[in-house]
């Protein structure tokens, strides 16, 4: 196995200061590479993750500074903003000179009012100032957006989240790390599959577990059948923004085709309970594997058609086309990843950075426009990719129908593991370490929403308000995934 | 006299229902029944009603004040007989200015809000109404100019279609193109606005009306489609030929009506919606489109080529 195939166990590099500490972070940013993540577990002990698609990641760790402050990262890195404000929000390690120190998720443990911290405010009397959320008028998840806008233009947007901060991270870590797979699965409900998918691994690597591959290729059908599912539902509800009924309901439709044949195999239309540590708890059959196939031909060319509808429409090419843009620079400068960062020109895919085992061809598909329309143009691409990725992977798949899960044997002690899998919202990264007594020191969890949704402040400056929505639907962000 | 106030009350809700039906059929779903509206308008009736804290007594009246001008407005077009309810000389200055009573109420309650999504509402709205009045007076105009000042229904009947008439088909179809863009434009409907919209940022019309509950919301409901069938209503009454027998006229009135609430439905179904801030280029439209009817006018009047 080669040293960046998912999971990925890691050595930690141990810096005696936190200058020589700092210092390789630089020098790693500057040869390519991006964080992971920035953390404390326990206010004492400082780690960060390093990472660059095709090479093992770098971890790195050194002691929090006696004084509790040190220079902050994000002055030069802007990627390390937002981890920067959780560490600080978790923890109280000041990092001194950051741009907008301010909460992240609001814990009650934390005891910070969102009072206590306002938003960036103007007295101009020429700028309006327009709050939405938490509450919204659709079923969506609670957010807080404030604009800040000139007539109809806006010339500024914070978002503030923490609403559906539920202490995931700390759920998981107390108690059997192998039995929490379905704590994994609610980690944010759109993404099932690729958060348990990260945890699976990670676990596996840390009881040292290998499950053989027909189990691996079962696990790439479900990651790309979900990310198939959850592309459509974004075309479909993009369509709806603009008001393209034809787009709205056949992609719908569509999609729950697709989520039907997760039904079929696993009982649970959003793949929940599908996976396990260890294996998976539904194989599938000769009899499902043909279903599957004649189901997954039939969808494509009804998807190739709806999406040549939709993108030769002149209405809808009038409201996605440079819509909401965001450059390459702001991809590389706040590491963003994903279908966001891909259709701003970025080449960063996990399945080609970190590929897993048993994955079946994969190319990273990019657009260079970085607008609504190029994030929606890659989803369909994406979709017809994964289409194509599942008929390989089921062509060679054998005869599964009751598959054997093996049982896992205690964590091996002192070891960190990090699982990196490309969900269909972008890079979800999982790390967790052992302790010497084998039981499970912290257990992180990140979302690429995390990253994400600063693009969408940027996205949207310069943009009428009236079209925050579709730029909105058009990075379809998570919530949850960002709060845990 | 009776079939006017029939269709007035009636014919509106269904209007919204048909076309909310013939979206569903056009996206492969059953749909709700053509009559749902009028299940929501009664349901709406029996609901108590809930006011922000920063409205007062403009917002809880305005609703009501709109409805009613509407109404009358309505009373002055000839709805499926050849006469309308009250018709006296030069009365389209009044069907105008009580349109323009009606939005005006409806802009002022959702400014007494303080919301300030119904602000941003206001502002769009006024803004569509400052290049539709003067489409609207100069199409009402151009009709007079052939014909001479006389009351709405008279108007309309002057210029009803007359197929042997290449001249006359011109006009009527120049000016039932003007007053459909209205009608999609006042009735807040694709590709103007957006009515299923749940996104309070890129609303019209129904962010003006987001605090309003109960019997005020079904008033704003009604009128809102009161509005749409009288836009519609005034197309219809080119079908009617000036020999029609007077038996015939309802069912041609509103024949043209339920496929005009059909044709609505169509175009909600195949265009999206348009950027807001092109919205305004688009709503000029009727504008040239009442220069057009002028200019077929005077043509005809000269004796064609």
């Amino acid at each position: 196995m080669e040293d960046n195939h998912n999971p990925l166990i890691c050595n930690i590099i141990d810096f005696q200061s936190y200058t020589e500490f700092q210092g390789s972070i630089f020098s790693l940013w500057s040869r390519g590479y991006y964080p992971l993540f920035l953390f404390s577990s326990d206010a004492q002990n400082l780690y960060c993750g390093m990472a660059k698609d095709g090479e093992k990641p770098n971890v790195l760790y050194t002691r929090v500074p006696e004084s509790r402050a040190y220079p902050s990262l994000s002055a030069d890195i802007p990627a390390f903003h937002i981890l920067e404000r959780e560490l600080w929000e978790e923890t109280g390690i000041i990092p001194l000179g950051h741009p907008w120190l301010k909460p992240l998720r609001y814990p009650k443990t934390s005891g910070n009012k969102m009072a206590a911290h306002p938003f960036l405010a103007s007295d101009s009397p020429s700028l309006h100032e327009v709050g939405v959320g938490p509450v919204h008028a659709g079923v969506i998840e609670p957010g807080h957006f404030r604009f800040i806008c000139r007539g109809e233009t806006i010339e500024h947007l914070e978002i503030q989240l923490g609403y559906q901060h539920r202490g995931v991270a700390k759920l998981l870590e107390q108690g059997d790390l192998r039995r929490k797979i379905s704590l994994a699965e609610s980690i944010a409900g759109d993404t099932a599959i690729g958060n348990g998918l990260a945890y699976c691994l990670a676990v596996e690597a840390l009881c040292d577990v290998r499950v053989p591959a027909a189990i691996a290729a079962i696990r790439n059908i479900a990651l790309e059948l979900e990310r198939i599912a959850m592309h459509l539902a974004d075309l479909s509800a993009l369509s709806g923004d603009v008001a393209y009924l034809s787009g709205l309901n056949f992609f719908a439709a569509l999609r729950t085709t697709i989520i039907n044949s997760s039904l079929a195999i696993c009982g649970s239309r959003f793949g929940k309970r599908w996976l396990a540590p260890g294996g998976v708890n539904y194989g599938i059959s000769k009899e499902q594997n043909k279903t599957l196939r004649r189901t997954l031909s039939e969808a494509r060319l009804q998807i190739d058609k709806a999406a040549k509808a939709l993108f030769s429409s002149a209405g809808v090419q009038n409201r996605f086309d440079s819509t909401g843009s965001i450059t390459m620079q702001n991809a590389i400068d706040l590491n963003l990843s994903g279908v966001t960062a891909k259709a701003a020109g970025l080449v960063r895919d996990a399945r080609s950075g970190f590929p897993l085992p048993a994955q079946a061809d994969y190319e990273v598909l990019i657009c260079e426009t970085g607008d609504v329309h190029a994030r929606a143009w890659l989803r369909y691409q994406e979709t017809m990719q994964s289409l194509t990725m599942i008929e390989e992977l089921l062509t060679r798949l054998p005869d599964l129908s009751n598959p054997d899960r093996e049982q896992l044997p205690l964590p091996v002690p002192d070891r960190l593991a990090i699982s990196i899998v490309e969900g269909w919202r972008g890079r979800i990264v999982h790390v967790v370490k052992t302790d010497s007594q084998a039981n499970t020191e912290f257990y992180r969890v990140y979302d690429p929403s995390v990253h994400n949704w600063f693009a969408l402040a940027l996205a949207v400056r310069g943009e009428s308000i009236s079209d925050f929505p579709l730029c909105n639907k058009s990075f379809d962000l998570s919530y949850c995934g960002n709060d845990l | 006299m009776l079939t006017n106030l029939i269709f007035i009350i009636f014919l509106p809700l269904i209007f919204v229902g048909l076309i909310t039906k013939t979206k569903a059929v056009w996206a492969g779903r059953k749909g709700p029944s053509i009559l749902q509206p009028y299940y929501n308008f009664f349901k709406l009736l029996r609901k108590s009603e809930i006011h922000s804290i920063s409205s007062g007594i403009v917002f809880r009246i305005a609703p009501v004040l709109a409805m009613v001008s509407v109404f009358c407005a309505a009373m002055l077009v000839p709805f499926g007989s050849k006469e309308s309810l009250v018709s006296f000389k030069g009365d389209f200055f009044l069907f105008m200015s009580l349109l323009a009573l009606s939005k005006a109420a409806t802009v002022i309650a959702a400014m007494e809000t303080g919301s300030s999504f119904e602000g941003m509402g206001a502002s769009r709205e006024i803004s569509f109404t400052a290049f539709l009045e003067p489409a609207f007076l100069l199409i009402i105009g151009s009709l007079a100019y052939s014909v001479g000042f006389d009351s709405m229904g008279s108007l309309f009947y002057m210029h009803s279609v007359n197929i042997f008439n290449e001249w006359s088909v011109i006009i009527a179809i120049l000016t039932a193109m003007g007053l459909f863009i209205m009608m999609l434009v006042e009735g807040a409907r694709v590709p103007f606005d957006d009515p299923a919209t749940h996104l309070e940022l890129t609303m019209i019309h129904e962010v003006m009306v987001l605090d309003t509950s109960g019997i005020n919301l079904a008033f704003v409901h009604y009128s809102a489609a009161l509005k749409m069938v009288i836009y519609s209503a005034l197309i219809s009454n080119f079908l009617i030929p000036g020999n029609a027998i007077s038996i015939g006229i309802p069912f041609i009135f509103i024949g043209g009506n339920l496929a005009l609430a059909i044709l609505t439905g169509l175009v909600e179904s195949i265009i999206p919606r348009y950027r807001i801030s092109r919205n305004l280029e688009l709503v000029i439209i009727p504008l040239s489109v009442a220069l057009l009817v002028l200019t077929a006018l005077i043509v005809n009047n000269l004796g064609g080529f």
